[in-house]
């Protein structure tokens, strides 16, 4: 799907979302009520003087108090790797992003990420990742890092790897694995109006705490993350 | 067992120890308990699909012990297994160690050793990144310092780096780095005109733990010494908890100021220069004490902000 | 990987009362070594993980030679191979029976 088809098939008309760029921003008008709409076009890539114009428009939305929730809208590459960004502390604004949309939340929007391209790596983190909730549109791309590259890092061939990525979802790139993970709750398929989906996402109340261990145990992604986190609390609370 | 800092007979390099040669420095002398230590054999499932030895504390050793008398939860990654990198157990390890953090209300100190995500474990240690940030902020707004301590062999890349972006504190030595990208990606993705990998006084200058200190990515400098960073972390826990709107918005205004401000630089010499360093030349060799001396007079600050 | 494990008989058994000892840690080159209290006190069970296939014989000259030297009795031991030579593994093995010897943690 194209953005402009995402945007009519979760809107209709009842939209203000514009592209500045490869950012977008803007309003959409859902079952009477306001959602604010952020994110990404264009497999943008995610640089420091993106990350804090985003993150500033967190913050305007968290102090606004209207209570509305945020629809971030994902179509990015990964960080930007360059010499000014790494030389300017990217990691303090992907970390600052990540914090401005928990912090959204805490203020009572709802962060609902919706991946329709890629996203990759460290904006991955910073986006689609920080969202209380993160869907998928069947034919977007999250990586982690790309299968090339990692054969490049691992020094393995590509075909070993691929043929590796049949026996386990742990590594390989792809909705599918990262639904099977946990990191992704639900998949889309647009045969049905986006509209209907997020309305009735919406209605569900938010998760307490975060689902995502539980859920990569019972879909078989990962199998002792949850089981591991939940026994390092015990132990702490018992030493007291 | 309350006590005063633990006087040190000889200089432990901090970049030089292992992660639990590291925790012994840091902590009261028998304070330390483990949690899942390697005798429970949580090793990694996934690393037998490659072939690779796994390790019994799968890299990361978590617990709980006293610092000064104050008590905390602690974690130290291990650099040279696997690079310190994350992966399902180990980042599991330190998410339960931040959920125990914010129902205790206890501090923590996590001493970071990482290239970041295990490329074997890809998605289960980008997932376990994203959990410790969303744990980490509901820590802190709980009242729970987070002490960072960067300054090992593998740096804090990645994904640790937007952890560490997440700390409340963080303490930092001169051969620490903090970078999302590493140096080899940057060239193999951008060229070597961008960035040579292979220049590392280029790679301290862009990452390394004193320009990091120097534009406010960091907050305490220590020498590279494992009693340094035990009196950084104690002064570190002495410093204001929180995590509110106020806080992000001060977060916000530094971030922005700091690329107005410093944006056009091309080179951490430049960036130096703009803030006010005598000799931005120089600033590799300076000794600790010299170098802050200098940088507290001119540096950018995190303060009430981060 | 390979899994190898030996059973040995040993002299005398391993001194101290610490109940757990690890040295070392999986770099290449190198290798970490748990030692754990258990069985009888002139046995001492090595069991090892490595990636290198073949080299069981040479394990196996190592470890009998470390039986010969040091008292190990009543110690499980278990390694994580990281690519270690033959010396750097005796070496491991003598740090580690020295620390689970020490004083209680």
């Amino acid at each position: 799907m194209t953005l402009d088809e995402i945007l009519t098939s979760l809107f209709g008309e009842a939209h203000t979302v514009a592209i500045d760029g490869d950012s977008l921003s803007g309003r959409g008008t859902l079952d009477g009520g306001m959602v604010h709409v952020l994110g990404f076009t264009n497999r943008a890539e995610l640089g420091v003087d993106q990350a804090i114009t985003l993150a500033g428009r967190v913050l305007d939305i968290a102090g606004g108090g209207d209570g509305s929730p945020i629809l971030f809208l994902i179509d990015s590459s990964s960080q930007r790797m360059s010499r000014r960004d790494e030389l300017m502390g990217l990691s303090e604004y992907l970390a600052h992003l990540a914090k401005t949309l928990l912090f959204a939340e805490q203020r009572g929007h709802r962060t609902v990420g919706l991946l329709y391209g890629g996203s990759a790596a460290g904006a991955f983190i910073a986006t689609a990742l920080a969202c209380g909730v993160l869907v998928a549109l069947p034919d977007a791309h999250p990586a982690v890092m790309d299968l090339p590259s990692m054969a490049r890092v691992t020094k393995l061939p590509l075909e070993v790897l691929q043929q590796k990525a049949q026996t386990t979802p742990v590594f390989a790139p792809g909705v599918d694995n990262l639904v099977l993970a946990g990191a992704i709750a639900a998949v889309w398929d647009p045969v049905l109006p986006l509209s209907g989906r997020l309305s009735a996402l919406l209605a569900q109340p938010a998760f307490e705490g975060d689902p995502r261990t539980a859920l990569g145990k019972a879909r078989g992604g990962r199998a002792m993350a949850m089981d591991i986190a939940e026994s390092v609390v015990a132990l702490a609370m018992a030493h007291g | 067992m309350t006590g005063s800092s633990t006087i040190p007979t000889s200089r432990l390099s901090w970049f030089e120890a292992g992660a639990r040669q590291r925790l012994a420095a840091l902590v009261d002398p028998g304070s330390f308990m483990e949690f899942i230590g390697p005798e429970q054999r949580m090793i990694s499932p996934h690393l037998q699909i490659f072939d690779l030895p796994a390790q019994f504390d799968d890299g990361i050793v978590v617990g709980a012990a006293r610092i000064d008398g104050a008590r905390l939860l602690v974690a130290a990654q291990e650099g040279r297994f696997m690079g310190g990198a994350f992966g399902e157990v180990h980042g599991a390890k330190l998410l339960g160690l931040l959920h125990a953090a914010q129902a205790l209300r206890r501090d923590l100190v996590i001493a970071f050793d990482t290239g970041g995500v295990r490329l074997q474990e890809a998605n289960a240690g980008e997932l376990a990144i994203s959990e410790i940030i969303r744990a980490m902020v509901e820590a802190r707004t709980a009242g729970v310092r987070v002490v960072g301590l960067i300054g090992g062999r593998a740096g804090c890349y990645g994904g640790g780096g937007l952890i560490a972006g997440c700390c409340s504190t963080l303490v930092v030595s001169e051969p620490g780095r903090i970078s999302v990208s590493g140096p080899e990606v940057i060239e193999t993705n951008k060229g070597v005109e961008e960035f040579d990998s292979r220049d590392r006084a280029l790679v301290w200058r862009t990452m390394g733990g004193k320009h990091r200190y120097l534009i406010g990515c960091a907050d305490i400098f220590v020498d590279d010494d494992a009693a340094a960073f035990r009196d950084a972390v104690i002064a570190a826990l002495g410093r204001p908890a929180g995590f509110d709107g106020v806080r992000l918005a001060a977060e916000q205004a530094r971030l922005e100021h700091r690329l107005a401000r410093l944006g056009a630089g091309r080179d951490g010499r430049d960036v130096w220069r703009s803030l006010g360093l005598p000799d931005a030349e120089a600033v590799p060799e300076l000794s600790t004490e010299a170098f802050r001396r200098e940088a507290d007079a001119c540096r950018e600050t995190a303060d009430d902000a981060r | 990987m390979e899994t190898l494990r030996f059973e040995l008989a040993t002299s005398s058994p391993a001194k101290g009362s610490r109940k757990i000892a690890l040295v070392g840690v999986v770099a290449s080159g190198n290798l970490e070594v748990l030692l754990e209290r258990e069985g009888p006190p002139n046995r001492c069970t090595i069991e090892i993980s490595t990636a290198a296939h073949g080299f069981g014989p040479l394990w196996e000259a190592v470890t009998t030679d470390f039986v010969s030297r040091r008292a190990a009795g009543g110690l499980r031991i278990s390694i994580n191979d990281g690519g270690a030579r033959p010396d750097t593994v005796s070496l491991r093995l003598a740090q580690g029976v020295r620390l689970i010897e020490g004083p209680d943690a």
